[in-house]
């Protein structure tokens, strides 16, 4: 495949590149003609078209659930579609593995790593080659690596474990992985996800180098304004089809953009109300808390919440705010004191927690926030089988039981065919409903919320944070912990800023703002934040 | 969701591949269905080796039917064999609905059957107490004997993590010799593998004892045991199912980590799920003993608590199903005994097993035969 | 008096069986299968060899078909838990029920005490003359515990020096991760079930054609091949770890049974010759060490924070994460 014309268009105001829809005529790298793919009970892909030319950076934008990662694990070769036709380079292809596909030039790096972490950074690439032949000399590699990383601007030890690495340093050994393989074509699946702001800038310099050598690129993601600052072209998906293929980026709003992923007006609508501050619902002093492979995830937390008011965390993942929560609810133990309405409850059962009217959504909804072959019902006693109505003595009322769950079904439209149905059949959307039904039926006067809307659609994540607000509304304090900044900034009313461990910031809603919060979820500290800012922008610089 | 390992085959000249697909739901019917199935199935594999290897397939599993429901006599001899089944089979469907994997029903029976012997031989109760003290007593200490041999695997697991399959294992040894000790050292009857039989007191009634009442009832052997075992089975449906701990239970048993979550401590529901299930097994050990052979001796189990495994799993840890499953067990050992090769009964476990696993996928999984269109041949 | 080079000798026999058995169980543990089936494999293995060696009076062959048996029995779990993602632990528990039930019907009618063609025994010229460990270690031992020696460091490299191993570890530990680059985890973890049933099979084949000859019905391993599985644990994995707990596990049953024949011990009247049922406390010891050895290994697993391969006993599905 041959490059593109050269590329060094300047950035505009918005970091866009400045260039005419006739430039990006081209050779298509990959083509997709007609994709169909069914799973038990819904048809992932309906009918798709996609084409993707050589060099350009095509965007795949659809809400979560449209079909985008099913097609590009169609493409990668982990599913074979039930009909239609891929050509790479203009040739009809059919792959029937992994493998298949990275011998045509394809490199896919997943959303959620797929990586080894008791291995070292060259181990993981090395997995699937075919050298070296029989010993395994790690040495010649890692330099050979080393180098690799350094020609693409993607910095990483590859002697590392990658356990011991971040989560912005095991992407690049996703991307190093397909690079090594000469990949022509990558696919990034919603890759700014787990990112900082800073880090989604370097990142996206390193895609439009690879662009500039002759690579192409598809980048699935479900955030607008991303998608308008990266991509050439943007090809938008709803429930399965594609309601507009191949649209310039230059030539559509971010209204638009939301129409067509949503089939409707997108206005997220809340009103947050000024409401007076109330008692401190929760204050940490100067928690200390391990992580699981025993190195220190909490040095030092200290912060307050009152009731009625939301207190955002935003963190990059890796950098304490899941153990933040579980010390709070008493599934870690920590050193310092956690005051819940003035009481010390650090280090104290669960069970006391849930007693005190503290409610948790958990990140991992399949893992730890429902037992998956359990029914509706007991997922949704899980918290308060121990009290009346439901209890017994030690017997439990059954039909009680059953009419609390019709209840809450009903009432928070978990869509399921009975209240018998077993959780894992149950959507993500749904699955997020049931949690919020158990956890906030119970009128808590502290929630905590870590991640609660990632991989929902639209209108999941609409009645989520409605919810959240009218809990607030009732005098809840909450805890929002969200790696998704702009759902922060949307909901809490402070926002505190976490990297490695400790409170690096806290603002005021209004005091705010992206890029401060962004260097601060980075490391820089708060004079070097407000020292950077009174430069000149620099966002879009590589 | 997944594709699963498709393997495209050649037939007729074109391509298609079996796939399982992951199924949505899975009709009422589907289960019992294919339980039934696999035993089907696995009786025709058992009678396959059993020809392979010289005996008549339709004469030993024949001889299984008479010997064990051809008449009053040995229905009763079956019951008999059933009552340790029922009780261990308990144990084992209580433990593994926690994914609690207790292999030692067979050495907490031996330990319960230890501890209601040591009441008449040590002994714990004075001789002459009538019977209606002593039985208690031996029951109470068959259900300790039991729990405390099953607490220990249960702290290992607890404080320490340690695999129950394996301490659970290395107890059940562990208790043959203890019982080997005994039988062949203090309490031995002549320097034979059994003590001296216990006093009348010591017995647990059985129908033959109404005889004299009831000629009819003569020579059945069937004893009190039968029944605690049937009211063990009622009781620990009922806690499983209708009270909050047996709730607990479940929510362990599927997901540990959403337990942890809901505030339920797990580390103290391992012990007491090991403990009761090893006061059941100890039960099964006391009314051994106490109903059927009146004295302690080297190997009177012919292995109830590892059939116990089998019967559990056919029973889907239900424990009302235990006792029909059970009792069918109960021929397979009754009539076993005759049945020449000597490992035959428990292949004959070991093959229903497997093929009540193997058949499990298809409650999961759907088999389906997809046709692939070959795809250079849609050009648009 | 107790010999102890006879017994460090005797325990190093013992122990190349619980060697096999424990080395075939960390291939197919480290590519993330469990494999609970030992004991009936090593009885199949057991009974297989035996009948073959004495109906043809070729013991390399015994050996051989053992191998085959053992690992045809593996193959058994290897469709149920891998193709039928059926749970491991039940497999497991079936196959040794099925290996026991079937080896005691195999062997019906087998003499039990066997003068049957064993496999044969050798001194190394120049090792066997290296003072201590010599007369141990390279003095007249079967072949097959020689066959031991090599196979542990050959283990080890493969696992973590060739390319072979770096994929093995991979799909023990996070299989999508080979999969997404190739790697056909169903195929390698067939491969490693089967090696650990070939090895099971050897191990079996060990007890009746080398160390303790003659077929004794479910005696004959009496527990051995849960033992080996223990060993695995406590050998958090490693092929030298295992050889090590193996080797130790022999001489210290070894030292029990020799416990029990002197009249005095150090001096003092030895209590199991005095008095016949105290020996059963000496039956127990190998078990209780058993259970002594797992806590030593949880409790390092839990130190340090490593333990297991991430993916043992999780069925591989493609597309579908965790249970």
């Amino acid at each position: 495949m041959t490059g593109g014309p050269a590329r060094n268009a300047p950035s505009g105001p918005f970091g866009m590149d400045e260039r005419r829809v006739s430039e990006v005529e081209g050779p298509l790298a990959v083509e997709l003609r007609g994709i169909v793919k069914r799973f038990p009970g819904v048809v992932a892909n309906d009918g798709v078209d996609f084409a993707l030319r050589v060099g350009e950076v095509h965007a795949l934008l659809g809400e979560n659930g449209a079909g985008k990662s099913t097609l590009m694990n169609i493409l990668d070769g982990l599913y074979q579609p039930d009909a239609g036709v891929i050509r790479i380079d203009g040739q009809p292809v059919a792959f029937g593995s992994p493998r298949d596909a990275i011998a045509a030039g394809l490199g896919m790096v997943h959303q959620h790593f797929t990586l080894v972490a008791s291995q070292t950074v060259t181990e993981n690439i090395l997995i699937g080659l075919d050298r070296p032949r029989f010993r395994l000399r790690l040495a010649r590699y890692d330099d050979e690596i080393a180098r690799l990383a350094e020609t693409n601007g993607l910095h990483v030890d590859p002697r590392a474990k990658v356990w011991q690495l971040s989560v912005g340093e095991q992407q690049r050994v996703e991307i190093l992985k397909v690079l090594y393989r000469g990949a022509r074509v990558l696919i990034m699946d919603e890759p700014t996800a787990v990112l900082a702001p800073q880090e989604i800038d370097d990142l996206f310099g390193t895609l439009r180098s690879m662009t500039a050598a002759g690579r192409s690129i598809i980048f699935i993601s479900h955030k607008l304004g991303e998608v308008l600052e990266i991509a050439d072209r943007i090809t938008v998906m709803r429930r399965g089809r594609v309601t507009a293929a191949g649209l310039p980026a230059t030539s559509v709003t971010k209204g638009q953009l939301a129409t067509l992923m949503v089939g409707r007006e997108v206005l997220e609508n809340l009103e947050r109300i000024p409401m007076p501050p109330g008692s401190v619902a929760l204050a940490l002093e100067g928690v200390e808390a391990d992580g699981d492979k025993g190195v220190p995830a909490l040095r030092g937390v200290s912060l307050e919440l009152r009731a009625g008011e939301i207190l955002g965390i935003a963190a990059v993942a890796g950098n304490g705010q899941s153990e933040l929560a579980e010390v709070v609810t008493g599934l870690r133990p920590c050193r310092g004191r956690v005051l819940i309405d003035g009481q010390d409850v650090a280090n104290r059962p669960v069970r006391e927690a849930i007693g005190r009217g503290v409610s948790h959504v958990p990140e991992d909804r399949t893992g730890v926030g429902t037992a998956p072959n359990l029914s509706i019902v007991d997922n949704l006693i899980m918290k308060s089988y121990r009290a009346s109505p439901i209890a017994h003595g030690w017997a439990m009322d059954m039909s009680a039981a059953r009419g609390v769950a019709t209840q809450l079904k009903d009432g928070y439209e978990i869509a399921a065919p009975t209240i018998d149905t077993e959780a894992r059949l149950l959507s993500g959307g749904n699955l997020q409903r049931l949690i919020l039904a158990r956890e906030i039926d119970s009128r808590p006067r502290l929630m905590i919320a870590v991640q609660p809307t990632r991989g929902l659609d639209v209108g999941a994540i609409e009645s989520t944070h409605r919810l959240l607000l009218e809990r607030r509304a009732a005098g809840a304090a909450i805890l929002l912990i969200s790696e998704d900044l702009d759902e922060i900034l949307t909901l809490a009313d402070r926002v505190a800023v976490m990297y490695e461990g400790r409170i690096t910031g806290q603002f005021d809603a209004d005091e705010a703002d992206v890029e401060r919060i962004g260097l601060l979820m980075t490391g820089a500290s708060a004079e070097e934040a407000g020292a950077i800012e009174a430069a000149p922008a620099s966002r879009g610089a590589v | 969701m997944s594709a699963g390992p498709g393997r495209p085959s050649r037939w007729a000249g074109s391509l298609f591949s079996v796939r399982l697909e992951p199924r949505l739901y899975a009709p009422r019917w589907l289960s019992p269905a294919l339980t039934i199935g696999a035993v089907a199935v696995a009786l025709v594999l058992s009678g396959i080796i059993l020809a392979v290897v010289g005996a008549d397939p339709i004469r030993v599993y024949a001889h299984i039917l008479r010997s064990s429901f051809g008449s009053i006599g040995v229905i009763s001899d079956t019951l008999v064999k059933a009552t340790p089944l029922i009780l261990t089979g308990l144990a084992c469907a209580l433990a593994f609905r926690m994914r609690l994997w207790n292999i030692g029903a067979e050495g907490q029976l031996l330990l319960g059957a230890w501890a209601a012997s040591a009441v008449v031989l040590l002994p714990i109760v004075p001789a002459g107490t009538p019977g209606f003290i002593v039985l208690p007593v031996m029951l109470v200490a068959g259900f300790l004997g039991g729990a405390f041999w099953g607490l220990i695997p249960g702290f290992l697991k607890a404080r320490f993590g340690v695999n129950e399959i394996i301490a659970t294992l290395m107890l059940n040894y562990i208790a043959f010799s203890w019982i080997q000790y005994w039988v062949f050292g203090p309490w031995t009857e002549g320097g034979f593998q059994m003590t001296k039989q216990f006093p009348p007191e010591a017995w647990l009634p059985r129908l033959d004892d109404l005889a004299d009442t009831y000629p009819v009832l003569s020579g059945l052997t069937v004893h009190t045991g039968f029944l605690i075992a049937v009211a063990a089975a009622v009781v620990l449906w009922f806690v499983l199912e209708r009270s909050a701990w047996g709730y607990e239970i479940r929510l362990i048993g599927d997901s540990p980590r959403a337990a942890r979550y809901a505030g339920i401590r797990i580390a103290r529901n391992i012990l007491l799920v090991f403990a009761v299930s090893g006061g059941l097994a100890g039960l099964a050990g006391m009314t051994e003993i106490s109903g059927v052979v009146h004295r302690l001796q080297d190997n009177f189990s012919p292995g109830y608590g590892y059939t116990a495994i089998i019967v559990a799993y056919l029973a889907k840890f239900h424990p009302l199903r235990v006792v029909p499953v059970a009792i069918l067990f109960g021929a397979l050992i009754l009539a076993g005994r005759e049945i020449q090769p000597s490992g035959v009964p428990a292949m004959i476990q070991g093959i229903i097993l497997f093929c009540l696993i193997a058949s499990e996928v298809f409650l999961r999984y759907r088999v389906s035969i997809v046709r692939r269109a070959p795809v250079a041949a849609e050009a648009r | 008096m107790i010999d102890l080079q006879l017994v460090a000798a005797a325990g190093i026999a013992t122990g190349t069986i619980l060697l096999f058995a424990a080395v075939g169980e960390i291939l197919a543990e480290r590519s993330g299968v469990l494999n609970l089936g030992v004991e009936g494999m090593m009885l199949i293995g057991a009974v297989v060899g035996y009948a073959t060696a004495v109906s043809t009076g070729n013991a390399w062959l015994g050996v051989v078909l053992a191998m085959l048996a053992g690992a045809m029995l593996s193959l058994l779990h290897a469709v149920v838990t891998i193709t039928f993602r059926a749970d491991q632990v039940v497999s497991g528990l079936a196959l040794t029920f099925l290996g026991t039930g079937l080896a005691r019907v195999l062997g019906e009618g087998l003499s039990k005490a066997g003068a049957i063609a064993l496999l044969p025994r050798l001194t190394i010229p120049v090792l066997s003359e290296i003072p201590i460990l010599g007369p141990v270690a390279f003095t007249d031992q079967s072949i097959l515990v020689y066959v031991g020696y090599l196979l542990v460091p050959a283990t080890w490299y493969f696992i973590n020096g060739t390319r072979a191993g770096l994929h093995l570890r991979a799909v023990g530990e996070e299989p999508a991760a080979a999969d997404a680059l190739g790697v056909n985890v169903y195929r390698l973890r067939y491969q490693y079930v089967l090696a650990g049933g070939l090895l099971a099979g050897l191990a079996g084949a060990t007890i009746t054609l080398a160390i303790q000859p003659g077929w004794f019905g479910a005696l004959t391993v009496n527990g051995r091949g849960w033992i080996a599985i223990g060993l695995v644990i406590f050998a958090q994995w490693s092929p030298f770890r295992a050889a090590f707990g193996a080797y130790l596990f022999g001489a210290i049953v070894q030292l029990t049974l020799s416990m029990q024949l002197p009249p005095t011990i150090l001096g003092f009247p030895n209590p199991f010759f005095e008095y016949h049922p105290n020996t059963f406390f000496l039956d127990m010891l190998p078990y209780a060490l058993v259970l002594v050895a797992l806590v030593l290994g949880s409790r390092e697993a839990m130190r340090k924070r490593i333990g297991a391969p991430a993916a043992l006993g999780i069925p591989y599905v493609r597309g579908e994460r965790g249970r």
